[in-house]
């Protein structure tokens, strides 16, 4: 039998399409409603839940856990102070990208970890003779993302800290009488908080969760309506927008964190002496500027999708649900340039949206590729430009 | 006081702010001038109880043109349409029809009623987008004036004419049974089962005085299917904060461009000289002076009221005045304590999630026509509800609810008596039908707003009470709207247009009457 979540017993419920997905191993809702787009709208205008346990979790503690975590993320893991989180990656020595995760760091010395993919025996191969213990704790806590614009007026019927809990801080606290880590993170570009529980007291905290956010038609979400948002949201998906270096088979298949976007972890390399896995490489990447691709948004021209779909006697789809296989893009001569992933019709922006890959030349706003269909069994190529990651960055997210 | 505009609008309703915004957007001076305290027109939502947002008059989206929506950038003003795919119908035995987002459990709900009803309402589905598709060009352009023999006009006509020649003869076939014909014939040719034909007939009598068995419902029922939901032809969708929440993006977005927008101007009259507009006379006695006058009003107010009939041509006047307004619907709005329940479905709140037909066979939908035919309002009335908040949280305190019903058939004028004296009892009557399906709706009831025509017409200004601001009938439509000769925007007064919704292609929130104004114009 595929594995269960804590919360399943109430998610199963809940299920009106009965659509699971495998994740992790474990039965992860597609929706729960036969309406997917009831559950995105959730997160843009009223509160949804998604039930996020299958990640994997680890506790990373003692004296040396700071400057371990400091070698080994990417990310400058010294400039989150206890009782703040920070999104983080890690890279290969060669400096391509293996995978993104949260840290939430409870205290000095401990941290909790969010992966995609185990990384356990990755992490302890490294600590060498450093004061750090990593545990497993996955199967310990089940986490809750609780998101949306009125996601912290529910939650504060339930614990006051969420009311003035900035964005990107953590902190523990009581929910219903059990002991959770509350942290303002999530997934969707939105107002949002993620709840550790755990796993004995999970059902009591989703009912809790539940009866408050009643009033505010709170209800759970599924894998559709959070990948939906995530892209407008500009976030990366291991294995739909990169891949984790560790299992590619050539350097084509890999990516580097600056190709990816995330130059803005390394601004201040030049004033830190901090030795990192993937350092030298980044810092020549920079230097010679040698980054293949830029990762950016684009959005489909409206008139000539719908122009292109009319032309062949269609009625142009507008189609919510994200397409995750890549799509070739080509310059106006149909010379190749790079490829988009994650794309899908925003029913919020009301345009096509995808995360395209370009050459770093053509990646400045206002830059125009054509993306491949296959519409009707042949090539057609819609005109996209380029544009600025987020799609969507309401600002109540950090309000 | 005056001033100089290159543009003046007279009209703050939806098509008087889009084509302020288009106006404003090819860099002309504009103003858009509002009689009342807020914009929106007929597209509003107020807060007539702490905490509960009525939409007073429209109360869903679906016809507005996509297109407007990008070129006015109104997703960066606060565009957010939520879906509302569900449709509830309850029958008189307490059975009940729904539907929803997934066509295959679509397919098994309508086969619990008839196996052959399901199949045929894939088949129903596209013929119908086809017909939509076969008349999306001649709904979003300038139709031809069919009073010229200018060579552009002539030349208009026979695209117009190629366009339809390349269409498949079946599918021009069903255009014109659904131009001419009734619903309920349209209807009886794919199903068998009265609750659905009862269910699919609603959009064919909306807004105007026709019976789901009139020769001319199927236009009606034509033109509500020409809206998207996310390019899904004839769904509907629910503005965040409802029609008022629209209006406002629209009115942001103008404001953008550079549009200014004043309010508390209601406009007495046009200023004309030498046979040409060159301003307004405002009801507080200023004038504002401008190249271009466009009134966003219907046309007996744009034509009979606005302007001296005596400077128009007779002809003109005429047709005006015969024009059909006999608004038939009125608004019932409740804050509710809590949610329904129908008696079958207990403990369901997703059958809310959409629109509510009360209206569970032809006949119950034609004798409620028949009442409104012999001068008074329906004993049982015709009611398209819908309880945004189970959509929108934001539209009433947590744990209460806003419910918005559409009421047929209720004339603008009663034989016999009058809407100051029957509002309430129309209330009540609305109440006790909802009554009858949701036992304990009565119950629930915590604040009622009853808008009969007469109070449309008073507060926004629209003619009878008409939503469409003239009847959706053949000979007010395309070539006619309003009148022959003035179907493409101007008037016979120089530098006065008309950009509302009784222009083509007509009413409902479209924004297509405003922007092809704007084309006319300015040749946006």
């Amino acid at each position: 039998m595929v594995k269960t979540t804590p919360f399943y017993p109430r998610l199963a419920a809940l299920s009106e399409t009965m659509l699971w997905k495998h994740w992790s191993g474990y039965a992860a809702a597609q929706n729960y409603q036969f309406s997917t787009l009831f559950e995105y709208f959730a997160i843009r205008s009223g509160v949804a839940v998604f039930d996020t346990s299958p990640l994997f979790k680890y506790r990373i503690q003692g004296p040396d856990a700071e400057s371990f975590l400091a070698g080994v993320l990417a990310r400058d893991i010294r400039s989150c102070p206890p009782g703040q989180a920070q999104y983080t990656i890690w890279c290969d020595s060669d400096g391509y990208m293996l995978e993104d995760g949260v840290v939430l760091r409870l205290s000095d010395d401990e941290f909790l970890l969010t992966a995609a993919e185990p990384n356990l025996l990755y992490f302890s191969n490294l600590i060498g003779r450093r004061r750090v213990e990593i545990s497993d704790i996955s199967k310990e806590y089940g986490i809750l993302a609780v998101q949306g614009p009125h996601s912290r007026t529910v939650l504060a019927q339930l614990t006051k800290t969420a009311a003035d809990l900035p964005y990107f801080h953590v902190t523990q606290t009581k929910v219903a009488k059990k002991s959770v880590i509350l942290s303002r993170t999530g997934y969707t570009g939105d107002l949002g908080y993620e709840l550790w529980i755990k796993a004995d007291d999970a059902l009591a905290v989703w009912d809790a969760l539940m009866a408050a956010g009643t009033g505010y038609n709170i209800m759970p979400m599924g894998l559709w309506a959070l990948k939906m948002a995530r892209i407008e949201a500009g976030l990366l998906l291991l294995d739909v927008d990169f891949a984790s270096a560790k299992h590619a088979w050539v350097d084509g298949q890999r990516e580097t964190p600056l190709e990816l976007g995330f130059d803005w972890m390394f601004r201040k390399l030049g004033g830190e002496e901090r030795p990192f896995i993937g350092r030298t490489a980044i810092e020549n990447e920079i230097k010679n500027k040698t980054s293949r691709w830029k990762t950016v948004g684009l959005m489909l021209d409206w008139q000539h999708y719908d122009q292109t779909y009319e032309n062949l006697g269609l009625i142009p789809p507008k189609d919510t649900t994200p397409i995750e296989e890549a799509h070739s893009l080509y310059d106006a001569e149909r010379n190749y340039l790079g490829y988009a992933t994650s794309l899908m019709y925003s029913s919020l922006l009301k345009r096509h949206i995808a995360i395209g890959k370009v050459p770093p030349h053509l990646s400045t706003p206002g830059s125009e590729a054509y993306i491949e269909l296959m519409i009707v069994h042949r090539p057609q190529y819609v005109r996209a430009n380029v544009v600025r990651l987020p799609f969507y960055d309401p600002p109540h997210k950090k309000r | 006081m005056s001033e100089k505009y290159d543009a003046i609008v007279i009209g703050g309703g939806h098509n008087g702010l889009v084509n302020g915004a288009y106006l404003a957007r090819a860099g002309l001076k504009t103003v858009v001038l509002e009689k009342r305290h807020l914009v929106g027109g007929a597209a509003i939502t107020e807060e007539l109880k702490p905490g509960f947002k009525f939409t007073t008059f429209s109360y869903a989206l679906s016809l507005l043109r996509p297109d407007i929506i990008q070129e006015l950038e109104l997703v960066k003003h606060g565009l957010m349409v939520l879906p509302m795919p569900n449709n509830f119908t309850p029958a008189e035995n307490g059975d009940y029809l729904f539907l929803g987002a997934d066509s295959q459990q679509n397919y098994h709900e309508i086969a619990r009623h008839s196996a052959k009803d399901a199949e045929a309402y894939k088949d129903y589905w596209h013929d119908i987008k086809q017909v939509v598709q076969a008349v999306k060009p001649l709904v979003d352009s300038i139709p031809p004036d069919i009073t010229s023999s200018e060579p552009e006009e002539l030349a208009r006509l026979a695209s117009v004419g190629a366009h339809l020649g390349r269409q498949n003869p079946k599918v021009l076939h069903l255009l014109t049974r659904l131009l001419t014909g009734s619903a309920a014939d349209l209807l009886d040719d794919y199903f068998e089962t009265d609750v659905i034909k009862a269910a699919f007939c609603s959009s064919g009598l909306i807004g105007t005085k026709v019976g789901p068995r009139s020769q001319g419902s199927g236009l009606v029922l034509l033109f509500h299917k020409l809206g998207y939901f996310d390019g899904s032809i004839g769904d509907w969708g629910f503005h965040k904060g409802g029609n008022g929440g629209f209006t406002q993006a629209v009115a942001r977005a103008a404001q953008a461009f550079g549009c200014e927008i004043r309010l508390n101007a209601g406009v007495s009259e046009v200023i004309t000289k030498n046979g040409e507009a060159i301003g307004v006379a405002l009801q507080n006695g200023d004038e504002l002076y401008g190249d271009t006058i466009i009134s966003a009003l219907d046309p007996r107010r744009t034509f009979l009221q606005l302007v001296e009939p005596r400077d128009l041509p007779t002809d003109l006047v005429e047709t005006i005045e015969k024009f059909k307004f006999q608004g038939v619907s009125s608004k019932v709005n409740f804050a509710l304590d809590g949610l329904p329940e129908y008696p079958t479905l207990p403990g369901r709140t997703d059958i809310f999630r959409g629109f509510m037909n009360i209206g569970p066979t032809v006949d119950y939908i034609e004798r409620a026509f028949d009442d409104a035919k012999y001068g008074w309002y329906s004993k049982r009335p015709y009611i398209d509800c819908a309880i945004q908040s189970t959509i929108d949280p934001d539209m009433s305190p947590p744990g209460k609810h806003i419910m918005s019903c559409f009421v047929q058939y209720t004339p603008y004028k009663l034989k016999g008596g009058d809407w100051d004296t029957e509002r309430e009892n129309l209330g009540d009557t609305v109440q006790a039908t909802l009554t009858e399906f949701f036992p304990n709706f009565s119950d629930l009831v915590l604040h009622r707003e009853v808008v009969t025509p007469l109070d449309i017409e008073r507060t926004v200004g629209l003619s009878e009470g008409n939503i469409f601001a003239g009847e959706f009938m053949g000979p007010q439509m395309y070539f006619f709207r309003p009148a022959p000769g003035w179907n493409q925007y101007r008037t016979p007064i120089k530098g006065y247009y008309q950009c509302g919704s009784g222009t083509h292609p007509g009413g409902c929130v479209m924004g297509a009457p405003g922007k092809l104004a704007a084309t006319q114009i300015w040749g946006i």
